[in-house]
């Protein structure tokens, strides 16, 4: 769907935002790009969709060319950007048709009624979007996006500052549209994010995309978690039954450390709680931590 | 042609000026009146013709040109400046839409108020003097394409500007002191030769000139001068725009 080739970004300032990106984003597939703040994940998106323009490089959207096909390509293209960009004195009404309208589509009313419906915003219609919360917004936003009946679409860091509801009504969104064959690209610092949502996940650092995988794979590699028991009473060593489990004995006795990084491995942790249960091991209190972004990026880099 | 774009951004356009109806159509009524009492009436009484133009009559093109001067490049600039301030600029960049497009729209639309207001005065102007206009089909051609011309030029001034204030510089600076100083209030011909000399240089002179002549048949400089001035102005603007487009200045990074 999205065949980027050799492309490079060097900003005014002579800052090198990407170097030399290699990426293709299949049909139909949630793509996450995780990296850390500053990696280049806007860079790349603003270069894609025409915000901002590449030094050197190619870039084909279903076989047209960003540029010489500029018409072709952003028609396909929806954007969530980062920021919450919004007009202040437009209504939620007004700015979801405008946009439409700017993609070069007929008015749709029962279409960008169903939009807002679908994001809550439909008794928010007639409001000015300056009284609108961040939230809501960020709805605005999406309602924007998918106004033009894109094939692909952009979420920037889509739940940077957003609530538990509105993340789950955007994942459960996200899923509709991958069902109905749109291609998602999404970027976000939380691996747990990507974990939660992608197929494949391409990391991205410095400007450089460092690895592209099945989310299933990469997590193996590098999603190792840890989870930590704190016992009530020290142990002098690990008992016999909890043999067959990967665990550490820290603390003087006093905590349990499983590491474990698949699907598979977490399906045992049941199995450990009930072997310490019939050995009538008690324990206070439970603690799960996954490896952070920068230890990926340091196992990555070494 | 992407037409429901430039629609849309006209329509945008116009909202924008419709929430501020009241100011955009008070302030040009009111400063006529203002600039009939004070000139009109105080100088007036003094000068009672020129060109064989009652004074009151002869000041109406000058007050029109000023205004659609003045309103031109304040909301052409305004229009795209401020979604480059708030970002909301990205949506028009990733829109399948092309340069001419977006001109189209933001352009179009200061035009056509640019246009609405100087309909305004001259309807204004009615009340305080009797006019027939001796050419309407060249005052609106004249109209047209000093409105489209600057409104250009407020695009480019838009796009150039980092902050507010710079776009006010040029209008305040640059446009009405050449206004003042281009016959809207006096014929050039009342100048010391010196500096009717001087005014030749000045572009606005043209056109208030230009302008005058579609009302009353008499002017300072030759119609075609006037024409070829506001042509040449209307070229130079889109030569320009279409090299900042092909930078992409202003717009990307
Ligand atoms: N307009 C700009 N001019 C110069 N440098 C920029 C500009 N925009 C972003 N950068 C730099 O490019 C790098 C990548 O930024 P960005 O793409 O926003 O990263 P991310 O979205 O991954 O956080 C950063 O170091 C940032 O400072
Ligand atoms: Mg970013």
């Amino acid at each position: 769907m999205i065949k980027i080739s050799n492309l490079n970004k060097v900003y005014a300032g002579g800052f090198q935002a990407l170097k030399d990106i290699n990426l293709n984003i299949k049909k139909g597939e949630i793509f996450a790009l995780l990296g850390p703040n500053g990696a280049g994940k806007t860079t790349l998106i603003s270069v894609i969709c025409g915000i901002n323009n590449a030094t050197d490089g190619e870039i084909l959207i279903n076989g047209f060319n960003i540029i010489k096909d500029y018409r072709k390509t952003r028609s396909l293209i929806g954007l969530v950007p980062q920021e919450l960009t919004t007009d202040a004195f437009e209504t939620v009404w007004d700015t979801v048709n405008f946009t439409r309208g700017l993609f070069g589509l007929s008015p749709n009313h029962a279409y960008i009624e169903k939009i807002l419906k679908s994001l809550s915003l439909w008794d928010k219609k007639n409001n000015k979007l300056m009284t609108l919360s961040g939230g809501m917004k960020r709805r605005v936003l999406i309602a924007k996006a998918l106004s033009h009946e894109p094939r692909v679409l952009f979420l920037d860091e889509p739940t940077a500052g957003v609530d538990v509801e509105l993340r789950k009504d955007m994942w459960s969104m996200v899923r509709k549209l991958q069902e109905s064959g749109v291609t998602i690209i999404l970027t976000t610092h939380y691996i747990e994010e990507a974990e939660e949502m992608a197929d494949r996940i391409g990391v991205i650092n410095n400007g450089e995309i460092i690895l592209v995988e099945n989310k299933d794979l990469l997590m193996q590699k590098l999603g190792s978690k840890n989870m930590s028991i704190d016992l009530r009473a020290s142990l002098e060593n690990i008992p016999m039954e909890l043999n067959k489990f990967d665990l550490k004995l820290v603390l003087e006795g006093t905590r349990l450390i499983y590491t474990y990084n698949s699907k598979n491995e977490e399906n045992k942790i049941s199995e450990i709680f009930d072997v310490l249960n019939i050995l009538k091991i008690p324990f206070a209190d439970i603690n799960t931590n996954q490896s952070s972004l920068e230890e990926i990026f340091v196992s990555l880099v070494k | 042609m992407n037409v429901y774009a430039v629609l849309a951004i006209f329509k945008f356009e116009m909202s924008r000026m419709k929430r501020t109806i009241g100011q955009s159509v008070a302030s040009p009524v009111i400063s006529t009146v203002l600039y009939f009492v004070v000139f009109g009436s105080a100088i007036g009484s003094r000068i009672t013709e020129v060109d064989g133009i009652s004074y009151g009559a002869f000041i109406v093109p000058g007050l029109v040109m000023m205004s659609v001067l003045n309103q031109s490049i304040a909301n052409a600039s305004f229009g795209i400046y401020f979604p480059r301030f708030t970002g909301t600029i990205y949506e028009v960049l990733s829109a399948p839409i092309s340069y001419i497009e977006i001109l189209l729209g933001y352009v179009g639309a200061a035009t056509f108020k640019a246009l609405f207001l100087a309909t305004l005065i001259i309807i204004t102007a009615h009340f305080f003097v009797p006019m027939d206009i001796q050419h309407p089909y060249i005052m609106v051609l004249f109209l047209i394409l000093t409105a489209i011309t600057f409104s250009l030029f407020g695009f480019l001034i838009g796009i150039w500007a980092d902050g507010f204030e710079q776009l006010q510089v040029i209008p305040l600076l640059i446009i009405t002191p050449l206004a003042f100083l281009g016959g809207s209030f006096y014929s050039i011909k009342m100048l010391p030769p010196l500096w009717q000399k001087v005014s030749m240089l000045n572009p606005v002179v043209y056109l208030i000139s230009g302008l005058r002549w579609s009302f009353y048949g008499k002017s300072d400089v030759s119609l075609e001068v006037s024409l070829w001035v506001i042509f040449t102005f209307l070229v130079v603007g889109i030569l320009i725009i279409k090299y900042v487009f092909k930078k992409g200045y202003g717009f990307k990074q």
